[in-house]
């Protein structure tokens, strides 16, 4: 704790500051020589969270996200050596170890929050260090949690390339291979003197215009448009001494007690192109309490999702705080990485497919809203759910073919529940029966609820969705009649083959906005479909004869909507774009692209009367 | 409760109330069987071991002969997931875990006297499982009522499938042999030598042949199940009914004896042997509390 006797700071006072962060207060920490730029928001009686930038970055990197925590706690951010408006250490070789700042970060805690531990949250090379911060012995008693993304621990990773180097199989090899290649700025970065050129010239030039195309951070002008900040040149220019004193020489002699004194979050951006995900794989051993997390976004997450960021940051420093951090999720399912607390809303969600999806997003720890025409069956749905793992469920009666009570319901959702997430267009009906007996009003209904249902959906939350621009998904429920003609269902095939198109032609529109749209094409499921099935051009007698004999039917091939729902989540995941999901599903998907005079024939085949 | 069953059974044929009472006492046996063992039940303790706790307690008390011997099913064994086989119904070496739901399952035969009964509990606090088991009893009441309509076994097995739809459930009773909802089960003769086939008292399985062939002279089944040949109004005789709801992994199930009369009183025609139960106990606390 020597260091942090010299440390000494301008008061508690400080300056307001502008730009990114306005409204924070700013004041100088003096340690080891430097002066670091520390920003404060916030109530300081609350818990305190310090945010950790990296690199080419200054702390304006976690403006976003901090904006949002400072309702709920003391927030802090500070400007790394050399970063930003902190001075750089004299001279920069040597000045940049991560022992050294670990005393810086000490230094800040101690003036920040000199009473109690601090939250850790780190970013890149903030989370590089972080990793150092809490696995140190003499960090224990000031850290209480420590959330972590696209930075993994230098120790850890050396020890994970010398286990692929030295005990190779394909497997591994493949992975040092792909981890190496997204290493190439580090080897770039140890040549002497020019990284630094380019850094202070042409690369801090193009470096605002490329974040926004590449990583599709929001451009100048657009809301969260005003980063980098000015001191980009400089950032980059010293930054890259992080570098060349650290990494050479933790990779070849990593320790071996790396261990972390804390809880753990790790939230891993699938779309990162520095750090991939296998890196985490050995994580457990080293953080025993270890919650995961992933996210679709690329690096610079902080910038481009900070709801959902500042959403995990905040639950979990809650969950600390409470003292319950050993406390396992509820949430049971593979997926609670990855929708553990995003808002999830199922139209159709009282029965059937809806309600096994509702019941999967619930399982892997989604907020979920339940919508149905049947009030009961929703809220059954919403009440199960939170018996299986969702840390809130609700309700909401509408009938999906009214495009009114849908923006009604929209506006409301956003107000009371946020922005959805994941959307599932699920709600359906049948009509069976010849295009010739089918009335106009059999037409009406069945694209009423099949596509207007979809297009209600997609206009009025899926513009919420692309609004925020923080991503998100929308999942359709199409069918596998969308692809194979049938003179049984020609109605229904059309509203459903609409419904596909519609999802293939809106996943091109949202792509550049990091929203996914997946159509899902089920099959013969076993619900409860068939007995709301209308059969034109029959009697009622024969109506019901017909549903009793379809359902029995269905329950024979007895294909349960929990598989479906599986498919569902897993489409989300993986971000596909049309799913077969049963294999005459799959089958008939095959047959339509290879041999679709095939499935004309089929689709001539008249049913046993 | 116990005096009321009396009263109504006195009431009855004088010939027929002895031998109900035979059956009465012998399913009381079983679930106080089940509920001395779910009381000994710890972390650790395997599903064989639990299916051998029940055999020896019953055995103790006299049982010598079995319906079947009795089964136990842990974890995500209680919803039967991922069940194909029927050798998967048997006890296995899985261990019970703290928050586990299991099943106690067995039908012994004490003087002749067939009980088939079936116990669900689960090993600490709940919710989910307490939910399920509150809702095994809309499907209790269902299945009386429509029986006293004398509607035919196909269309209630759909009613209480469509219930469980309805509930958010799976119909997990369709796993068993036949998908069977209830089965009947009678007196059989007692022997010295009692052997098993496959889990199942020979004795037993004659009885349930030798209904199958009359019953399909006549045109019913012994076995209540989902398809054609269930499709009968209620048999008069005894049905070991045991509806089974699945919900991702956790299974709940009551199962005990229904007595189908050919009497034209809609209160006699059926009705519950014992409403004295550990299940429909706990209803009726949970209404009272």
């Amino acid at each position: 704790m020597e260091a942090n006797a010299v440390a000494s700071s301008t008061g508690a006072q400080g300056t307001v500051a502008t730009g990114a962060l306005a409204g924070a207060t700013e004041r100088w920490v003096s340690t080891g020589g430097v002066q670091l730029c520390v920003a404060e928001l916030g109530d300081r009686e609350r818990p305190t969270v310090v945010l950790v930038h990296g690199f080419p970055d200054s702390k304006e990197v976690w403006s976003e996200v901090a904006k949002r925590l400072a309702d709920r706690f003391h927030v802090v951010l500070y400007d790394l050596r050399g970063c930003g408006r902190s001075s750089a250490p004299k001279p920069l070789r040597g000045g940049y170890t991560l022992e050294k700042l670990t005393d810086d970060f000490l230094a800040v805690a101690d003036a920040v929050s000199p009473n109690a531990p601090v939250h850790l949250v780190g970013h890149d090379w903030g989370s590089v260090q972080g990793w150092e911060f809490a696995t140190v012995g003499r960090t224990e008693g000031r850290i209480a949690s420590f959330t972590t993304m696209s930075g993994p621990c230098l120790d850890h990773l050396g020890i994970w390339l010398h286990k692929r180097a030295t005990r190779p199989t394909p497997r591994r090899v493949g992975q040092l291979f792909g981890q190496g290649i997204k290493s190439w700025y580090v080897y770039a970065f140890h040549t002497p003197v020019v990284p630094e050129a380019l850094w202070r010239g042409p690369l801090a030039r193009a470096w605002p215009a490329l974040l926004s195309r590449v990583e599709k951070t929001p451009a100048r002008g657009e809301p969260g448009g005003d980063y980098p900040t000015s001191s980009l040149p400089t950032d980059g220019a010293r930054g890259v001494w992080m570098y060349r004193d650290n990494v050479r020489a933790r990779l070849r002699r990593p320790r071996t007690d790396a261990y972390a004194h804390v809880p753990v979050q790790l939230i891993h951006p699938t779309g990162d192109v520095f750090v991939s995900e296998q890196v985490f794989d050995d994580l457990d051993q080293w953080a025993p309490q270890l919650t995961r997390r992933s996210l679709v976004a690329k690096h610079w997450a902080p910038r481009t999702r900070p709801d959902q960021i500042s959403a995990w940051i905040a639950e979990f420093v809650t969950t600390v705080e409470d003292g319950t951090p050993a406390r396992k999720p509820r949430a049971t399912s593979q997926y609670a990485a990855r929708f553990g607390g995003q808002l999830v809303l199922v139209t159709g969600a009282a029965s059937g497919i809806g309600r096994a999806t509702a019941f999967a997003f619930a399982e892997a720890g989604a907020r979920v809203v339940a919508v149905d025409r049947d009030a009961e069956g929703a809220a059954r749905t919403a009440e199960m759910s939170r018996l299986i793992g969702a840390p809130e469920a609700w309700s909401e009666q509408v009938d999906v073919s009214d495009g009114l009570a849908m923006e009604k319901l929209a506006n409301k959702v956003a107000d009371t529940y946020g922005v959805v997430d994941v959307l599932v267009n699920n709600a359906g009906i049948g009509v069976s029966g010849a295009f010739m007996d089918t009335s106009p009003e059999h037409w009406q209904q069945v694209l009423d609820v099949n596509l207007w249902g979809v297009i209600h959906g997609c206009r009025t939350f899926g513009k919420q969705m692309a609004d925020r621009g923080q991503g998100g998904h929308i999942v359709n429920t199409a069918s596998a009649a969308a692809f194979q003609p049938t003179r049984m269902l020609p109605a229904y095939a059309t509203s459903k083959a609409a419904v596909l198109m519609l999802s293939e032609c809106l996943r091109a529109e949202l792509a550049g906005k990091g929203i996914g749209v997946s159509a899902i094409c089920p099959g013969i499921v076993n619900t409860n479909i068939t007995t709301t099935t209308r059969f034109v051009g029959v009697d009622r007698e024969e109506e019901q004869r017909r549903r009793t004999r379809s359902t029995r039917l269905y329950g024979k091939r007895n294909y349960p909507p929990e598989k479906v729902a599986d498919a569902i989540l897993r489409a989300v995941a993986r971000n596909q774009a049309v799913v077969p999901v049963t294999p005459e599903a799959r089958g008939a998907h095959l047959l339509s692209r290879f041999a679709p005079k095939a499935l004309r024939a089929l689709a001539r085949l008249e049913p046993k009367g | 409760m116990t005096t009321s069953v009396d009263d109504r059974l006195s009431a009855r044929r004088a010939g027929r109330a002895p031998e109900l009472r035979g059956f009465r006492e012998v399913q009381r046996l079983a679930y106080e069987c089940a509920e001395a063992v779910a009381g000994q039940l710890r972390p650790g303790v395997s599903e064989r071991e639990a299916a051998r706790m029940q055999r020896e307690w019953l055995r103790e008390r006299g049982v010598r002969d079995w319906f079947h011997l009795p089964f136990a099913w842990f974890g995500d064994r209680t919803a039967f997931t991922n069940f194909r086989f029927p050798l998967q119904f048997f006890p296995t070496n899985r261990k019970l875990e703290p928050g586990m739901p299991f099943i106690l399952d067995m039908a012994p035969i004490l003087n002749g006297y067939t009980a088939d009964i079936g116990y669900s509990g689960c090993l600490g606090p709940s919710p989910l499982h307490d939910r399920l088991l509150a809702d095994l009893e809309a499907h209790r009441e269902l299945m009386l009522r429509e029986v006293r309509e004398r509607r035919p076994l196909r269309e209630i097995y759909e009613d209480v499938e469509r219930l469980m739809a309805r509930q958010g459930y799976t119909n997990r009773h369709r796993a068993y042999p036949f998908g069977v909802i209830a089965h009947k089960v009678d007196r059989v003769k007692q022997r010295r030598w009692a052997p098993t086939a496959f889990g199942f008292g020979t004795q037993s399985l004659r009885g349930l042949a030798s209904d199958a062939l009359h019953g399909h002279r006549e045109g019913w089944s012994p076995l209540w199940s989902p398809y054609r040949f269930s499709d009968h109004p209620p048999q008069p005789g005894l049905w070991a009914v045991e509806p089974h709801l699945g919900f991702r992994g956790v299974g709940a199930k009551f199962e005990e004896i229904l007595v189908v009369t050919d009497s034209k009183d809609l209160e006699e025609s059926a009705f519950w042997l014992d409403d004295d139960l550990p299940h429909v106990r706990r209803w009726a606390e949970e209404k009272t509390a």
